[in-house]
This record gives C-alpha cells, structure tokens and sequence, in this order.
C-alpha cells in the first residue's frame, strides 16, 4: 500500500534544542524544512535544563577550549573521541554568540559581558582549579533556548509538524535513508516524509528505567527506529545518574540540598557517606555518591519497607535557610515525596539522568556504521544529533552542561553537513516499492492482537528489570540473569494489545509504539552492559572495579538482529591539539 | 474540542514534575469536571512549562478567578 506523501529536502525529526539548531540552519540556507514533534517544540524535553552550556568564553576568569577539551576527556573517562571533543570545544563560544545575537536572554556581568557560573568538573589549566564556564538564563537555561530557536525557526519559515510521531526510518536497498513513515496524532493517518536527507533529533530514552529525571516523552524513538534499520547503537551501557532523585516519582532534588549541608541516611540512621568519602562526605562526585547509596541499598541498609531507598535529612537547616536558599525544594518534596522536609527526611534513590549512548555519528553529524575494514563509513542521507546522537563527545560520563553545547554546536554543524550533501546531491531518489512496508506491518499487529499484554505491564516489567539488574552499580550475576529477564520482556512487547482502537487522538496506541522503541534500548543497554568486563565512567562494575584500557577502551556497537556486538576503536588522535593519553582519573 | 484523549496527550510534557501532577489530575479530577471547566484546564496547558510549574507549586498566581480556582484544583492533587 501506498501512503499519501510530503516530500521535502531536509526532514527533521525532534524540536529539542538539537532539532531546532539544526532545523534553523537548513531554513535559513533556503531549504524546504519539515520539522516533526511528538508535543509543541517548546514543551521538548530540553525546557528542564537548568545549569547552563558550557563554552570558554573566558568572561569570569582565563578559559580556553583547551582547557575545556582537558576537561570533556578526562570526564568522559578517555572513552569520547578526542577529534568530536575538539570539534565541540572550539566551537562552542562561537554558537553560544550565535544564540546571544538570535536573542537569548543570558544573564550579564557589569560590564555587559554573558555571566558564566561554576559547575562541577570544570578547570582552568588541566584541572588546576575551578573556573565559571556555564552560560546561563537563570534557572531557565533550557526554557529561554527553545523559545529563542523556535521564533527564530518560524521567521526562517521551517515548517513544523506537530503532535506528529515518526515511526520508521526508510531505506533503500543501497541502505540510503530517503525520510520516514509518521502519524498524525489528531487523525491516526499515517504519512511517509519523502526527504532527500533525514536528520534524528529524537533525545533520550531515560524512560527504560523505573528511576528516571526524564519526563514521559523520552522514549528513544530516534534510537528504536535506527536499531529497527539495521543501524547499531554506540556505548549504550552509559547511563548518568543524579544521586539525588525522589524515591517512586523521579524528579531530580538539586546538588544544592547537600551544598547547604543537607546529608543521606541508611535505615540504621547512620551518615554512611563518612564510610565511603570521609573527606568530601555528602559532597562527593555524582557516580561516588551513586554508588555509596546502590551499595547501602543491595547490603540491606535501605530504609522503608522493601528497604530500596536511602534518606536525605534537611530538616536540621531549618525552615528558613531551606526557603530562602533552596526555592522549591519544599513544594516538591510535599508534593512527590509526601513529606515536608522542614520535619522530615526525603526518600532518595540514585536517578537515572542522560543516555551518553546513542545513534553512532561523526563530528559533522553523518551517522557512521562498519563496513568491511572501515569502522565508520557514512549512511548516505542519515544525520544525528543530540541526546540521540553518540559522536561521541560524552565517552562513559557526561561532563556538566555539555549536553546544551552538543545540541547546538552538532545541531549546526549537522545542518551544514546536510546542505553540502544536497548540493552534491540534487532530487529525490526514487522510494523502494515497500518503503511502509515494516510500519504498517507493525500497526496491523498492534490493532490486530487479540489475547495479549497490556502496554502498562510490560512497560513496568522492562524498568523493574533495568533498574534491578541494570542500575548504578553493576554485579557479574545480576547482569547475566538481566539479560535472559530483558529478552523475555522484549517476547511480550511483540504480543502487545490495546483495547482501543480509535484513530484520533489515541494515546494507548502511541504509548504502544513508544514501548517497540524503549525495549530495543533496554536491551542494547543490559547487552552491552554485560559484555563490557571493567568499570569505566558511569559504567560501574562490582567484579571489575579498574577500568581496563588495554582490553577496553573501544566503543560498543549493539545490533538488534541477536543482540550481536561488535567493537571499534577510540578516535584518540584530535584535529590539531595533542592526544590526552588515559590517565587515573581524580578529582 | 474537550475530548479527553487530546487532553491527555497534551499532559505530556517537557518537565517531568507536570508529566505526574497532570496525570494524577487525569485520573482523580478531570473526569468530574463541569466542560467549561475543561476548556479552561485545556487552556491552562497552552501555557510553558515552567509558568505552568510555577502555578501549580503556588511560586505565581493568575489575577483571573475562574482560572485561578483551576490552578487551586491542581495545587491540590
Ligand atoms: C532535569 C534535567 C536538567 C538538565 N540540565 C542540563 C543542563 O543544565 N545543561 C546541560 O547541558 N544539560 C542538561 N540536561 C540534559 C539536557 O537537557 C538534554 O540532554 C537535552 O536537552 C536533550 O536535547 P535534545 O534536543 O537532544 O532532545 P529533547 O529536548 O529531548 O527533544 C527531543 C525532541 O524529539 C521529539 N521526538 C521524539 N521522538 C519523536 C518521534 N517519534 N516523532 C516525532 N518527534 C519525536 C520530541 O517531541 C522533542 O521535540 C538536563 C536534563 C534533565 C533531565
């Protein structure tokens, strides 16, 4: 069957802050731009940064973005590729200027300058001491760029389709990508975008896990659809997780807490991180204070009645240091914890936070798969970029906000790459004859299943096995059971069925086919997990506590076809700086 | 143009702290609302995520009543 067809030169899919930098630089090249979102751009996920983008503009204090660089490598514990991360550093001034002269309202210095504030991680000097890298919009960082990008979007003329869901990528037999199949959710009719490049700005998939900061909508839809293609997803064991987020409902409790002196009990009442960190105690690094709490919980210390989470006492501060310097704070303990920490502690447990894993790309935003002897050769007319995307400038752990650097600085330079691909590459190739073939496929299972599983059930089983046997801290035995768990959860999310058929508006359905795309990502994640025998960033590992550059350091690829693996190395060898060689990392 | 699965979709959103207060709403309150009432929730939902937030955690208020007792609604789930 044929499907009624849009065709444009470039298709977006995501309205993140990645999406919308790329989408802008494509419209205002003067092409013929769809943007497709599952909700209104500006309610992207990208709304819940806070911190800032990082980029050494130098306004607060000497920086460079060699220092930036130094920082992003040794962050990403020696697992980014250094020409990726060079890429990004120098750069990253130069598109926060951008996004300043679009109409970002940053804070300001005195003299005029954009205020930077500090954040964890970031060194002047090859981490000599502390600098103030992140530009900020107040606690609106995120907020004020997608406002920013979408107006600038609508005056450039980029076409948006929202409340709009992409469902397959489509390939032809030489394994170019010529667009994707989409619903309308308003009417279930289902389209195909007939694009001559197609560019993934889909975000994260937080949502495999049953802790999670993520909001309902990150699903990996971008990573479900490129795994259905035949394309691998990169180092998809890396997960970030915030200490600190509330126990059953996930919303993220800010560092802050514990910077005013607020600190974590186990069941017995005891200050447990005097154990593990008697210096920095309750102010050691996220993944140190991670894994404290994972170690409290798996040896019987966790309190309430399952004992699976920890405590985080504020109450000693007293009300008004807790109102005046920790705003909210108050509001979203009462409201998702039950509790108002003024008296009582709030339940914590270690959040997952960032996918560093992704859609496998190079530095200008090409996705890149092995074939034969060459370990990245191009996709013709697949680009990716963003929290989807692994390019990988993140390694095995996020430095902080990098994320909103990579969205605009990949969103860009992914743009470009495209325009350069058009220009080589004029008119649309033909389609294959089954272009809809896997997607309706697909939708005729889901609306024809009768005797199956509810989408809820399965949705709870997959998170409960990733937060169990996947979670902050990894054991030999827990991963290999996981993996036999998640297979099996992957056999239901095949007998899926929904009672409601309609066509408008049908939201069981949508969350039906978010699932297809959440469970491909559960398993590149326990799968890859598994194989990967050291603890390296955020991969932690409780039978191989070293990370081990001599077996490992090389990135994942995960296949969907039986879950096959397969490894490519590190690009250590930046464009123009000198390599920074694997050292202990500390901090 | 109340129709509940719209409204339901349109609860999803950017931050995760709307996502669980809209869907506690869905299922406790909506369904009790009046259809005036509706059309003032969905036109609540227009609003961005982090006004809709501030709202809701009682940081703001609206000065219009019939609008502010939807907020008080939601302060309430
Ligand atoms: C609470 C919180 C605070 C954070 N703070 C910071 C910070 O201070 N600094 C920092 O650098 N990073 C921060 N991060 C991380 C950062 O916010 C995200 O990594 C980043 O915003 C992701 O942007 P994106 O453009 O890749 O995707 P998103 O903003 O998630 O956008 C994804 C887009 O894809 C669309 N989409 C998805 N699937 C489909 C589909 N099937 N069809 C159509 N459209 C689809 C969605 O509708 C959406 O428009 C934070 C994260 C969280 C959770």
């Amino acid at each position: 069957m044929a499907l009624p067809t849009r065709k444009f030169d470039a298709v977006v899919v995501g309205a993140g802050g990645a999406g919308l930098r790329a989408a802008l630089q494509l419209s205002e090249a003067g092409l013929k731009v769809g943007v497709l979102s599952k909700v209104f751009p500006t309610r992207s996920h990208t709304v819940a940064a806070q911190g800032g983008i990082g980029a050494s503009l130098g306004n607060m204090g000497d920086d460079s973005w060699l220092w930036h660089m130094y920082d992003t490598v040794k962050g990403s514990d020696y697992l980014g590729d250094q020409d990726a991360i060079e890429f990004m550093c120098r750069m990253a001034p130069e598109v926060v200027y951008e996004l300043e002269h679009f109409g970002m309202p940053f804070d300001r210095n005195n003299d005029g300058t954009v205020y930077q504030r500090p954040f964890g991680g970031h060194s002047q000097n090859f981490g000599e001491r502390p600098v103030q890298r992140s530009c900020c919009a107040a606690d609106r960082t995120g907020h004020a760029m997608l406002h920013t990008l979408y107006q600038r979007n609508v005056r450039a003329n980029t076409v948006f389709f929202v409340e709009w869901m992409a469902l397959d990528l489509v390939r032809d037999a030489s394994g170019q990508v010529l667009g994707v199949t989409a619903m309308e959710m308003e009417t279930g009719e289902v389209w195909m975008f007939h694009a001559r490049a197609t560019l993934f700005a889909t975000g994260g998939a937080g949502r495999i896990f049953a802790a999670s900061t993520n909001a309902f909508i990150n699903t990996g839809d971008g990573l479900g659809m490129a795994a259905r293609a035949g394309i691998p997803l990169e180092d998809m064991e890396f997960w970030q997780f915030h200490p600190t987020g509330v126990a059953g409902a996930g919303v993220l409790i800010t560092e802050g807490v514990r910077g005013e002196g607020g600190y974590l009990l186990n069941k017995d009442g005891e200050r447990f991180m005097e154990r593990y960190a008697p210096t920095m105690k309750d102010l050691a690094s996220r993944d140190v204070v991670s894994r404290a709490m994972a170690t409290e919980i798996k040896e019987g210390r966790g309190c309430g009645k399952d004992a699976d989470y920890i405590l985080l006492k504020l109450d000693h501060l007293g009300v008004d240091v807790i109102e005046k310097r920790l705003p909210g704070i108050r509001e979203i303990a009462k409201k998702f914890a039950n509790v108002d920490p003024v008296r009582d502690p709030i339940p914590v447990v270690p959040t997952c936070h960032y996918q560093m894993g992704g859609i496998p790309t190079n530095y200008h935003g090409e996705v890149v798969v092995p074939a034969g002897d060459d370990p990245a050769v191009v996709v013709p007319g697949f680009y990716a970029a963003g929290e989807c995307a692994c390019a990988s400038v993140h390694g095995a752990n996020r430095l902080g906000t990098n994320s909103l650097t990579d969205l605009l600085v990949f969103g860009k330079a992914s743009g470009n790459r495209v325009i350069e691909f058009l220009r080589e590459n004029p008119g649309h190739k033909d389609l294959p004859a089954d272009a809809a073939e896997r997607t309706l496929a697909r939708l005729a299972r889901l609306d024809g299943q009768t005797g199956g599983e509810s989408v809820h059930e399965v949705g709870a089983a997959m998170r409960r096995t990733m937060q169990a046997h996947c979670g902050v801290f990894r054991f030999p035995d827990m991963l290999t059971e996981g993996v036999e768990q998640i297979r099996a959860v992957s056999e239901r999310v095949k007998r899926t069925e929904i009672k409601d058929k309609s066509r408008t508006f049908n939201t069981a359905r949508v969350e039906a086919l978010e699932l297809e795309n959440l469970i491909e990502v559960a398993r590149a994640t326990m799968v890859s997990a598994e194989a990967r025998q050291e603890s390296r960033g955020a991969h932690d590992r409780a039978d191989h506590h070293q990370r081990d550059d001599v077996n490992w350091l090389k990135h994942t690829l995960w296949y969907r076809d039986d879950d096959r693996l397969d490894y490519k190395p590190v690009k250590m060898k930046p464009l123009t700086a000198e390599t920074f060689e694997p050292k202990v990392r500390s901090y | 143009m109340s129709d509940v699965d719209r409204v339901r979709w349109r609860c999803r959103r950017g931050l995760l702290e709307l996502d669980l207060i809209l869907t506690r709403f869905m299922e406790s309150r909506y369904g009790a609302l009046a259809p005036r009432e509706r059309d003032i929730f969905l036109g609540l939902l227009e609003l961005a995520d982090n006004e809709l937030w501030d709202l809701i955690a009682g940081r703001m208020d609206l000065p219009e009543a019939d609008r502010q007792a939807m907020v008080d609604q939601l302060r309430a789930v």
